[in-house]
């Protein structure tokens, strides 16, 4: 299904001409049956088929990855229902190594013919494609785990909830918005189950159930007068959670300049502040080009974590496997073999982590059957480590996979994608407030917005939803048509101070693009407000 | 699921119907067969076949409606997926934007599919592979690309006595040339319905020569530059210009086509006179489905007419809102051009840049069209008509409404994949004075 196909399935229109990507989804189909796992005997009785099916056709490794993966999608504008879509993609992708070449099928019949067929063909593939090998695949040894499973520990099943919860829910938020100053407000709840199950030649057996959530909205306001307009996203994060995210309490609320949220979400009271921030936005002041400390809140700063450390830490890109396409990176092997690379401050700590509970890319085990863990991929500022799968561990001398394997359906291939990537808070005890109050001129930016960064994550620009202006240590008011651009290594030695722990607070990406065929892949990203020091700022402001 | 033919997929989706209780229903079935190569670093990568089938149930009772699919194709599964669209039909709130069903539609011939394209198979795809990857090595460069080719069927029914059917099939090929030391870097894109068009060694020849020649780049000033962008870079900022004519973002007031006092810049113009962009599944350069998703025929429209906004797209609801024709947004997009080459457009200028390829790009500003990205894999200063040496990259933020009233002058449009939505269209190259540069990036 192509993205146009999608929006017209979910009747998304301008909400979603707003999102930075909409993936390919499986086909729309009503709940009920599919919230019922796949009992697991079946799957694995499916799936040694096809192990047995490969090793007889010459695989010297097979793995079968058999996926259920259930999307809902509610969508509002204004006072209507646009959609309410349910989808389930089932089948199975089969991948072998032979003659030393990796051979990839995928079905969606599952009966063992077909099964056996598609084997069969990933084997063909594989041997068809051996004579254009420099050398053959080596994957990382990995002991079989048996049979085990994994489930995400979430309190509230988001698809169990009834459709109409969600749809008042929706339709509250957008009343606030409208009432509060929004002309228009598009509104979505995404909720994602994957239920995986994958095994190999090694011995694994694994039966995974993993759960997403992300509700947003997009508010604008127009001066008909004018013809002007202007827009404000939701501060929500898209999170490995159940419907318990939507559940806003207290503690989990930071209150300032607009409420800021840590483990739960208040929409309604986001969007309420959302329309009445449009007013503002529209009376700001258009920014002074000119270099600014910048004061990036978490709602921000993970996109700019994501792209600049999260992608050119990717071991593939480093050596070369996305060229063509989501590029390669400036972290190459020599920077790394000194052991003394500077990327960022000393106070610059970045861990890689696919066990964060809560976070978008928490699993078990991976999609190549490792189980999962957490490793330092900055350490006081200098470049430790990458992330590595199984086929290309043995270059940076581990003896097993870093377990960040990920296919986003059972039809395309797995490859390495991104471990969750945060930031972690600064050691001595320091609020937001502390970092403001030192600052002569600066910008304090919350929310993320624009992002293009280029193929080897050096250039970046970034922009936001709200932006304030600090003057001696206080903010004086709003701004408009900022973005910044910066050097990754330029821009992480600037850091000069991070908040404490009580500040750290996940953003992520549910959408995030790589590969060919292109796939997406959910990830988040950590850490607690940032200061980065005279960073170039640009305005944005044109006339058409 | 094999190919249907137009005869077996009416039997099928009437069949569907048949089951049908509610007071309408449409079905929507297609599927694909295809595969995949993928390789870098010179040797191959990942690799893969897919085949994959889907009927999608469409039913409603009064303003309600709801949707299922399956991918089983026996009678009783055929039933239960309509019970299932039925039973959620009743579940859901009242739509008031809901639109009936289309009654019958006449449509255009089909010129989307082509055998050849349909046999491809694992062979031939390594064959092709073979080719570039021997340009590569023996020019002692490295290369990283990518083939993929699809044959497939869609046809939809409905209670209403709508049938549509269209087969189809496309490869795409695209491959990054890298010298060894990394300082050099050069891509070519193709695509086409027809793999006896796609000539994927002249396309490795055209990104070995590029990457030979982009290699020890020299930076430049960033500001304003004449620029002629290449169709590869072209495109990924034109299609953020037409697939955004839409009428009823522009009406609601919150488009780059929006005026105060709920006017928008239908009927006005919007840019350089020389500029016409239109849409027509018959092109034979660039055929496309005679109908769209939701069973409207997909005709020849002409969005922009010598620089004037001519036409916007609508959904049926705001259509019969406004009481306009509903008229679908574009698949192919045609751009009318001059018969210049690239080779003539470089020639005839005085100080300029060659962009080969925008990567990365990503709105800035709505209101103005406002979008960022950077040059790459292949950017040339150019002296008195001739490329002089290579430039490093930069960033740029420009809207393609600027850009396109900074021109100056357009080749021979070609067929050009969009490197960012895969889209394909028929760009010209396209000469552009003041374009904006505002930053300048060390990526290769």
């Amino acid at each position: 299904m192509k993205r146009r196909d999608f929006l017209y399935l979910s009747g998304m229109g301008i909400g979603a001409s707003m999102m930075p990507s909409i993936p390919i989804f499986g086909n729309p189909v009503p709940l009920g049956a599919a919230l019922e796992p796949v009992d697991v005997a079946l799957k694995k009785q499916m799936a040694d088929v096809a192990l047995n099916a490969a090793r007889g056709k010459g695989a010297t490794y097979t793995d079968v990855r058999i996926g259920r993966y259930l999307n809902q999608y509610v969508v509002t504008r204004e006072d209507k229902v646009e959609n309410i879509v349910n989808t389930e993609s089932y089948g199975m992708g089969i991948r072998v190594i032979a003659n030393g070449s990796w051979g990839f099928a995928a079905t969606d019949k599952l009966d063992n013919d077909s099964i056996a067929k598609a084997a069969a063909l990933a084997v063909t593939i594989a041997k068809e494609n051996s004579r254009l090998l420099t050398e053959p695949v080596q994957l990382a040894p990995q002991k079989g785990y048996g049979e085990v499973s994994w489930k995400a520990p979430i309190e509230k099943n988001a698809f169990e909830v009834p459709i109409k919860e969600k749809v008042d829910l929706l339709l509250s938020v957008n009343d606030a918005a409208l009432k509060n100053g929004a002309n228009y407000i598009n509104s979505i709840l995404f909720l994602v189950n994957e239920q995986k199950y994958f095994a190999s030649t090694d011995g694994s057996y694994i039966d995974q159930d993993v759960h997403r959530i992300w509700p947003t909205f997009f508010l604008t306001k127009i001066d008909s007068a004018t013809g002007k307009f202007e827009t404000r996203n939701a501060l929500s994060s898209p999170v490995g959670m159940g419907y318990e995210y939507l559940n806003a309490r207290p503690e989990d609320k930071i209150k300032g300049l607009t409420t800021l949220y840590r483990n739960r979400y208040d929409m309604l009271e986001d969007a309420k502040q959302g329309a009445i921030q449009l007013g503002e936005k529209m009376k700001a002041k258009s920014v002074e080009p000119g270099k600014y400390d910048l004061i990036l809140d978490p709602s921000h700063l993970w996109l700019t974590i994501h792209e600049s450390v999260g992608h050119p830490t990717e071991l593939d890109r480093v050596l070369g496997y996305e060229a063509n396409y989501a590029g390669t990176s400036f972290l190459t092997l020599d920077k790394w073999e000194t052991k003394k690379f500077n990327f960022g401050s000393k106070l610059v700590n970045i861990v890689a982590d696919k066990t964060q509970v809560g976070s978008l890319g928490a699993v078990g085990y991976d999609d190549e059957g490792v189980g999962t863990q957490k490793w330092d991929l900055i350490k006081d500022g200098i470049l430790v480590n990458y992330q590595a799968i199984r086929d290309q561990a043995h270059i940076i001398g581990l003896k097993q996979s870093q377990g960040c394997c990920y296919a986003d359906n059972w039809s395309d291939v797995q490859f390495q994608r991104m471990a969750n990537v945060s930031l972690q808070p600064g050691k001595e005890k320091k609020s937001v407030q502390d970092i403001i109050k030192n600052v002569e001129k600066g910008i304090y930016i919350i929310g993320d917005n624009s992002f293009s960064i280029d193929q080897q994550r050096y250039n970046f620009q970034f922009s936001g939803q709200l932006y304030y202006e600090i003057k001696q240590g206080k903010i004086v008011g709003m701004l408009k048509d900022v973005a910044y651009q910066s050097n990754t290594q330029e821009f992480w030695n600037s850091c000069t101070a991070i908040a404490d722990e009580s500040d750290y607070r996940l953003g992520g990406s549910f959408f995030d693009g790589k590969g060919q065929p292109g796939q997406i892949s959910s990830v988040s990203h950590g850490s607690s407000t940032a200061r980065f020091n005279g960073v170039n700022v640009i305005n944005t402001g044109r006339k058409i | 699921m094999a190919i249907l033919t137009k005869d077996e997929a009416h039997a099928l989706l009437k069949k569907v119907l048949s089951y049908s209780k509610a007071d309408e229903c449409e079905v929507n079935l297609s599927s694909t067969d295809g595969g995949n190569v993928r390789y870098a670093r010179n040797s191959v990568t990942t690799s893969g076949g897919v085949s994959q089938s889907s009927l999608v149930v469409q039913s409603s009772f009064g303003k309600k409606m709801g949707v299922a699919t399956i991918n089983e194709f026996d009678d009783a599964s055929l039933e239960k997926v309509v019970r299932r669209s039925e039973e959620l039909a009743k579940l859901a709130p009242e739509n008031p934007e809901f639109v009936p069903n289309l009654g019958p539609q006449k449509y255009g011939e089909s010129k989307t599919f082509i055998q050849s394209t349909a046999d491809i198979d694992p062979k031939l795809r390594a064959d092709a592979v073979e080719k570039s990857l021997k340009i590569s090595k023996d020019s002692n460069l490295i290369a990283a690309g990518f083939w993929e080719n699809s044959a497939g069927y869609s046809a939809m029914m409905n209670s209403s006595g709508l049938f549509a059917y269209n087969t189809s099939t496309n490869v795409n090929f695209n491959v990054t040339v890298r010298t060894k030391d990394g300082k050099g870097s050069g891509y070519a894109s193709k695509g086409y319905n027809d793999v006896n068009q796609l000539d994927v060694a002249s396309a490795t020849r055209i990104a070995a020569q590029k990457a030979s020649g982009s290699s020890a780049a020299k930076a430049i000033e960033p500001g304003k530059y004449t620029v002629i962008l290449e169709p590869s870079a072209g495109i990924v900022l034109l299609e953020n210009l037409y697939y955004a004519l839409d009428a009823r973002s522009a009406d609601e007031g919150r488009s780059f086509l929006s005026l105060p006092g709920g006017k928008t810049k239908l009927g006005q113009k919007l840019v350089d006179e020389r500029v016409t962009i239109y849409s027509d599944p018959q092109n034979p350069n660039l055929p496309t489905s005679p109908w769209n998703g939701d069973g409207r025929p997909q005709e020849k429209v002409v969005w922009v007419d010598k620089g004037v906004v001519k036409n916007l797209s609508y959904s049926r609801y705001w259509a019969q809102k406004k009481g306009v024709k509903a008229t679908p947004a574009p698949d192919g997009i045609i751009m009318e051009g001059g018969t210049s080459s690239l080779e003539d457009l470089i020639k005839s200028t005085e100080k300029g840049i060659l962009v080969t390829r925008l990567w990365y790009i990503r709105p800035v500003d709505p209101q103005t069209l406002l979008y960022t990205g950077l040059t790459r894999d292949g950017t040339f200063y150019i002296e008195n008509g001739q490329i002089k040496f290579p430039v490093k990259n930069f960033r740029f933020n420009e809207s393609p409404v600027i850009m396109l009233n900074n021109l100056e002058a357009l080749g021979k449009p070609e067929r050009t994949v969009s490197g960012e939505s895969n889209t394909h269209a028929m760009i010209p190259p396209m000469k552009i004075r003041d374009f904006t540069f505002t930053s300048l990036s060390d990526a290769v």
